[in-house]
């Protein structure tokens, strides 16, 4: 069992969770995720790994309450346990190899769209650590669903919060923020991380092939397993099929193709909204037949 | 009685058990094991030990079985095989000590694997455990992987009494024994769980989650948790997949995913939190027994299936059992027949897969006929599932992450086959890690014969 130190709602429905987990914690790098479960039955749940403390042997999490599996979660509280808390998985992020003085050399920009800014704050704060400065890109549809602000500040080179719909920040998708930095603010960079819904990093990406910005992405598809074994993770990088769980979480995003990876999400939301639909309709569930298409 | 003729065994009706997930075969009961005991003749020069990977002494359990002494013919076993209740179920007798036995010249060979099969599930009824050591070594060796070459080993190990731990990556210990081998073929709590728990009588601590190579590497587990020697049972690996168009399309499995899905996460029960696709016709491609228990696993949940495999049915890798079964169940065998592209529709779901007929040329490398494609005779199979089981390449997570641990042409790990020694210092391996996907009980085979390697380097 893995006892849960803290736990807090951030904002509306995004929680965050220190969890005292020894050997992830000594193990870790950020760019890295977990897979977590609840309980003796609890499916498999990967999350980015958003901070560490090797001292403490903490690892802290932050995620979203969408599925069935991640709603029961969010009910957990300080002095509760995970049954399972697996990790560290996948790849660090290539940062950490880097060559450090030619790190402090680079211009690095990060763009992190709402619940991807967890897993983009451990890299910008070892690259602070280590005396690198990054510039920052948050985006949120709204200010009451940002997360991390003032956390993200104390580590970044300079950060950009934008808003959807305006009501903080700058306003406009996180794109257009790029955009105006480069074209408008006389910026460049030399190396673009985006992490954030599959849908803004395939944006992100489009913006910055356009700019000429080498982009890395992190995917994060649903899988069992997350030692390469199920396959079920799979995406299609500059035409080969790779697994996201060992040859990623991260990689060339303009080489990512999106609308597959996107489908393919499609597939497990809607077996998940399927668990979720059993769930909450109890008795009169229809039986996610899959036919009707009330559930899809 | 007929001494030509095996004592037949009960099995639930075809009909029936297609509809449901217990357990196919029944086994013998007291009575018929004696009786088919009956038909051993006890060789001096026993042929049928020879074709056991693991060496039981079979005559001799046999010979304890037919006197109705039942203990005693589970502690002989117990001398040779940590998992009988496993590998009375799984193992291809047809091909081992059952294909050596004299009385198979004229008529039908001993039922050894049921005899096998019935003698460990009386021990587990009865709450009967094998020996553990009478003396401590005081030496630890930690066993990467809890599947049938890791159990086995760390069994082995512990009976000799060295202090094991097992690591294992998932939340639950049995590794193929748990996530890929259903069911209705090897029950989870009434046997795996069972001899599981047996190992951890002699002695043995499995620790889950954690996964060697990304938790901790092999070179700090012997430099700073202090362990003298490492066996790595870690399995197979990462699923392979044909390479053809439409193939990351939506319903396109891993047999590794449907069936851990299915098994470990047990999404074929309704109480299931993880989801699994229930198509209403499905393709499995391949022919071996991991494509077996992908369809049977697919026709449970309410499915047509198909098999899908390029050779004709006498090349079939899978185990004669398990196909004739597959067959009575109602599973249809598209044979010489090869997948050239999976069909979608506009949102990315499958809904067909493009086939075309093969005939069988001269026999290739592996010493099967050869199947050609016959040009002009591609056809549409409509599904709405597709399930690959076409094997497994090595996961690099560990060779990868230990310095000195070599690996040859196909990056399975380099272990010789008496000791499982690698090319590093105090650390062995066996099983799929290093043969590439093979059987339960090659596997545990490779456990023992690290478990001895283990042991003659730790007493140098």
């Amino acid at each position: 069992m893995f006892q849960i130190l803290e736990a807090r709602e951030l904002t509306e429905n995004i929680y965050e969770m220190v969890v005292e987990a020894k050997r992830v914690a000594k193990a870790c790098w950020p760019g890295q995720f977990v897979i977590v479960r609840i309980d003796g039955e609890g499916e498999r749940i990967p999350l980015t790994i958003c901070d560490y403390d090797r001292t403490a042997g903490t690892v802290t999490i932050v995620f979203q309450g969408v599925g069935a599996e991640t709603k029961r979660m969010a009910a957990l509280q300080a002095g509760d346990a995970f049954h399972d808390f697996v990790g560290p998985l996948g790849c660090a992020s290539d940062l950490i190899a880097e060559d450090r003085e030619a790190l402090k050399k680079k211009k690095i920009l990060f763009v992190a769209g709402g619940v991807g800014t967890a897993p983009v704050y451990p890299q910008v704060k070892w690259l602070h650590e280590n005396g690198v400065k990054a510039d920052v890109i948050v985006g949120a549809k709204t200010k009451n669903l940002l997360i991390l602000e003032k956390e993200m500040q104390a580590v970044a080179g300079n950060l950009y919060v934008t808003t959807d719909d305006g009501s903080y920040g700058r306003s406009g998708m996180v794109t257009q923020t790029i955009q105006d930095l480069v074209e408008k603010e006389g910026k460049s960079y030399d190396v673009c991380i985006a992490i954030g819904p599959m849908i803004m990093m395939k944006f992100v990406c489009k913006m910055t092939e356009q700019l000429h910005i080498p982009t890395v992405v992190s995917l994060n598809p649903i899988m069992v397993d997350g030692t390469g074994m199920c396959g079920a993770c799979r995406v299609t990088v500059d035409g080969k099929v790779k697994f996201a769980c060992v040859d990623g979480p991260e990689f060339d995003g303009h080489k990512v193709d999106f609308d597959q990876a996107m489908k393919r999400q499609q597939m497990y939301k809607t077996e998940e909204g399927r668990a979720l639909l059993r769930e909450q309709e109890g008795s009169t569930h229809h039986g996610g037949c899959g036919n009707c298409g009330g559930d899809r | 009685m007929d001494v030509l003729k095996k004592v037949p065994v009960r099995e639930q009706d075809a009909a029936v058990r297609a509809r449901n997930f217990e357990e196919v075969c029944l086994g013998y009961n007291r009575e018929e094991a004696m009786e088919e005991a009956q038909r051993c003749i006890n060789c001096k020069n026993a042929q049928c030990i020879k074709g056991c990977p693991v060496a039981i002494d079979i005559p001799g359990f046999i010979q304890e079985v037919k006197a109705g002494n039942i203990e005693g013919a589970y502690q002989v076993i117990s001398q040779s095989s940590a998992l009988p209740a496993v590998c009375g179920r799984v193992c291809p007798q047809e091909s081992q000590c059952e294909g050596k036995c004299i009385r198979g010249i004229k008529g039908e060979p001993i039922s050894i694997g049921k005899l096998e099969r019935f003698v460990a599930d009386w021990a587990a009824e009865n709450e009967i455990k094998p020996e553990g050591a009478k003396e401590k070594k005081h030496k630890k060796v930690a066993v990467i992987g809890s599947g049938p070459a890791g159990l086995t080993c760390a069994g082995d190990l512990a009976k000799m009494g060295y202090d094991v731990t097992i690591f294992e990556a998932l939340h639950e210990a049995g590794g193929v024994l748990v996530y890929g081998i259903p069911e209705f073929r090897l029950p989870k709590e009434k046997v795996v769980q069972k001899e599981i728990e047996n190992v951890k009588a002699l002695g043995v601590t499995i620790e889950t989650d954690v996964v060697i190579g990304k938790s901790i590497t092999i070179d700090e587990l012997m430099q700073e948790e202090g362990f003298d020697a490492v066996f790595i049972g870690s399995g197979a690996g990462l699923p392979k997949f044909m390479g053809i168009p439409g193939e990351q399309a939506n319903g396109v499995f891993s047999a590794n995913e449907y069936l851990t899905r299915s098994n470990l996460m047990k999404a074929f029960r309704e109480d299931s939190r993880t989801p699994i696709m229930h198509g209403k016709k499905v393709a499995v491609v391949g022919g071996g027994n991991v494509a077996m228990d992908a369809a049977r696993t697919a026709l449970r949940l309410g499915a047509e299936v198909h098999i899908v495999y390029r050779r004709s049915e006498e090349e079939l890798p899978a185990r004669v059992e398990e196909v004739h079964h597959a067959k009575e169940e109602g599973i249809i065998f598209d044979l010489l027949t090869n997948p050239v592209e999976i069909l979608s529709d506009e949102n990315g779901w499958v809904n067909g897969i493009r086939c075309i007929q093969m005939e069988l040329g001269e026999p290739d490398a592996s010493g099967r006929r050869r199947p050609i494609e016959i040009p002009g005779s591609e056809f549409v199979i409509a599904v709405d599932t597709v399930i690959m089981s076409l094997g497994t390449s090595p996961n690099p997570l560990i060779s990868s992450t230990t310095k000195g641990l070599e690996v040859n042409k196909w990056k399975c790990i380099i272990a010789d086959e008496a000791h499982g020694k690698t090319t590093k210092e105090g650390v062995y391996a066996g099983g799929d890690a290093v043969t590439g996907a093979a059987t339960v009980i090659l596997a545990m085979g490779a456990g023992k014969a690290g478990a001895k390697g283990i042991d003659e380097y730790l007493s140098r």
